[in-house]
């Protein structure tokens, strides 16, 4: 015996109240009218949201850098990052007069996550290395068909006039990091 | 003849429609209950408090599209929930729902009809209800619903024995079989005049009945006959839109009346403590008695779904030990015990 907490099962007899039900019954009852008096656990969705986390993983963000260009370069490090295979996305060349809109030379046409697909983990946001992807603590909206649920540029890339705060999801290591003006990157 | 058919008429519409309008609230309270007892809300999105909840599943349960197998026999197909609802709702005919009232110098009884064998009545009632189970388990022609009507059938049967002799002890004490009779025999109850209700004198025909009426109404602990597990629906596997609806509402209904019959027989039905020392005029009594009546009965339908959550399903050589050996054993010893008692202080 490797510890003491074993124990030894005796098939005993059932005593006569035991076998009459009715006390363990009565017992039962006393329970369940507990139960019937006690606050319910239920959150009522649509009109009450349950408190979520700052850092909560929802629906993604596509960011814009301070001039309100696009910073996703297509370089697809998401979705190879992705387990769940939930991004795609299109690649194409920056046009002369276009510098306003897109960041860098190569930019993405389209970019595509399927919600239904996504599980949130956030790897996408680790692997991007120009700070483009972020999960934010929005919650996915329901929808009647599966296309409704592949979210396109639309939906994801933030509008210039109301930015979607991610400080929140930016973590230490990554804000130290933008400290060093030396790499490319923090220019 | 014309008033008097009148009156009966008018009191049979407003039974028909408050056992109707309970049933269907019943179903909504089920819901209530068992979403408070798991802690839960439980529907509230119908209205305030989810009150039309009742109207919106009567609504789909009609909305919805009606199967009849083409291996069924159409005919008892048909029949079968005809058959639930119209015993469900037969047996009301006899209970008590009050004293009488006086208009005019006219007593008029707010009982349907007082047969002087009224619990026979009731008995007959519910022994065809079996067959409301019955021919639409067998007309169905599957095996999961004949074996769930078999179930059914051999449950209420072998619970109506025991229901029967629970009954025959408090016949012996009472001396009658009129339901209106058993009322007026525990009129007054605490106050000046002391006279306790037929519990206090039979409390394990009280218990043996009670457990009884939850087999008979196929209620939990003893819901064998629609066990999802085994049965997928039991005897109404096959059944959908209004007919499913009728056997389930049936169910309901049953449920009211064992609660009103359990009132009127062990409870003092319209009777309640102190009514002849407030002194108020004998309408008012009467009104009062009626609220009192239902105020038992809506404990008993609270009781029947409280129970329903608290207690998990009998295995079914589990149920049949219960009603043979136990419960039948019991009843007869009560009977005894009864009939003993009554010799020596009678004499």
């Amino acid at each position: 015996m490797l510890t003491d907490r074993s124990k030894v099962v005796v098939k005993k007899e059932m005593t006569l109240t035991e076998r009459l039900y009715l006390p363990a019954i009565v017992g039962g009852i006393l329970i369940t009218i507990r139960h019937f008096f006690r606050k319910s656990a239920t959150i009522r969705y649509p009109e009450k949201k349950r408190e979520i986390s700052d850092i909560w993983r929802g629906q993604h963000v596509l960011k814009r850098d301070d001039e309100g260009a696009e910073r996703c370069t297509a370089c697809g490090l998401c979705a190879v990052a992705c387990p769940a295979e939930a991004i795609t996305m299109v690649a194409a060349e920056r046009k002369p007069g276009e510098e306003k809109l897109y960041r860098e030379e190569k930019y993405a046409s389209t970019y595509e996550i399927n919600m239904l697909r996504c599980i949130f983990c956030g790897l996408c946001e680790e692997a991007c290395p120009k700070e483009a992807i972020f999960l934010t603590d929005r919650i996915i909206e329901t929808d009647y068909t599966r296309k409704g649920f592949v979210f396109g540029k639309d939906k994801l890339v933030e509008p210039v006039a109301e930015r979607v705060d991610v400080t929140k999801r930016q973590t230490k290591d990554v804000l130290d990091f933008k400290k060093h003006k030396e790499y490319s990157h923090n220019k | 003849m014309i008033s008097f058919l009148l009156y009966k008429g008018i009191v049979i519409g407003v039974i028909f429609t408050i056992t109707l309008l309970i049933a269907a609230y019943s179903t909504y309270a089920e819901r209530k209950v068992a979403a408070f007892m798991q802690d839960r809300i439980g529907p509230d999105r119908a209205g305030p408090f989810g009150i039309l909840q009742p109207l919106a599943d009567g609504l789909k349960f009609i909305m919805k599209e009606e199967i009849i197998p083409n291996v069924s026999n159409k005919l008892l197909f048909i029949l079968g929930p005809c058959i639930g609802m119209l015993t469900a709702l037969m047996a009301g005919v006899i209970i008590p729902w009050g004293n009488t009232l006086i208009v005019n110098g006219n007593e008029y009884s707010l009982q349907i009809a007082d047969l002087n064998i009224g619990i026979l009545y009731v008995f007959g009632v519910v022994s065809i209800g079996v067959y409301g189970i019955m021919i639409g388990g067998w007309a169905s022609n599957n095996k999961f619903s004949l074996l769930g009507a078999i179930r059914a059938s051999a449950q209420m049967i072998s619970y109506e024995i025991a229901m029967g002799l629970s009954i025959i002890a408090l016949i012996i004490m009472t001396g009658t079989l009129s339901l209106g009779e058993i009322d007026v025999l525990q009129a007054g109850g605490a106050g000046n005049d002391w006279n306790f209700w037929n519990v206090v004198y039979q409390p394990l025909g009280f218990v043996i009945f009670l457990i009884c009426a939850f087999a008979e109404c196929n209620r939990t602990p003893f819901d064998l006959p629609e066990c999802e597990t085994e049965l997928v629906g039991g005897y109404h596997t096959e059944y959908s839109s209004m007919k499913l609806g009728f056997y389930l509402f049936a169910e309901y209904i049953n449920m009211f009346i064992s609660s009103a019959v359990i009132s009127t027989l062990y409870f003092g039905g319209y009777n309640f403590p102190f009514m002849n020392n407030l002194g108020l005029d004998h309408n008012t009594i009467t009104v009062l008695g009626t609220i009192a009546l239902f105020a038992k009965i809506f404990f008993f339908i609270f009781f029947f779904m409280w129970i329903r959550w608290t207690v998990p399903r009998f295995r079914y050589d589990q149920l049949m030990n219960l009603g043979w050996k136990m419960l039948i054993p019991l009843a007869v010893a009560n009977i005894f015990v009864t009939g003993l008692v009554l010799i020596l202080t009678r004499g």
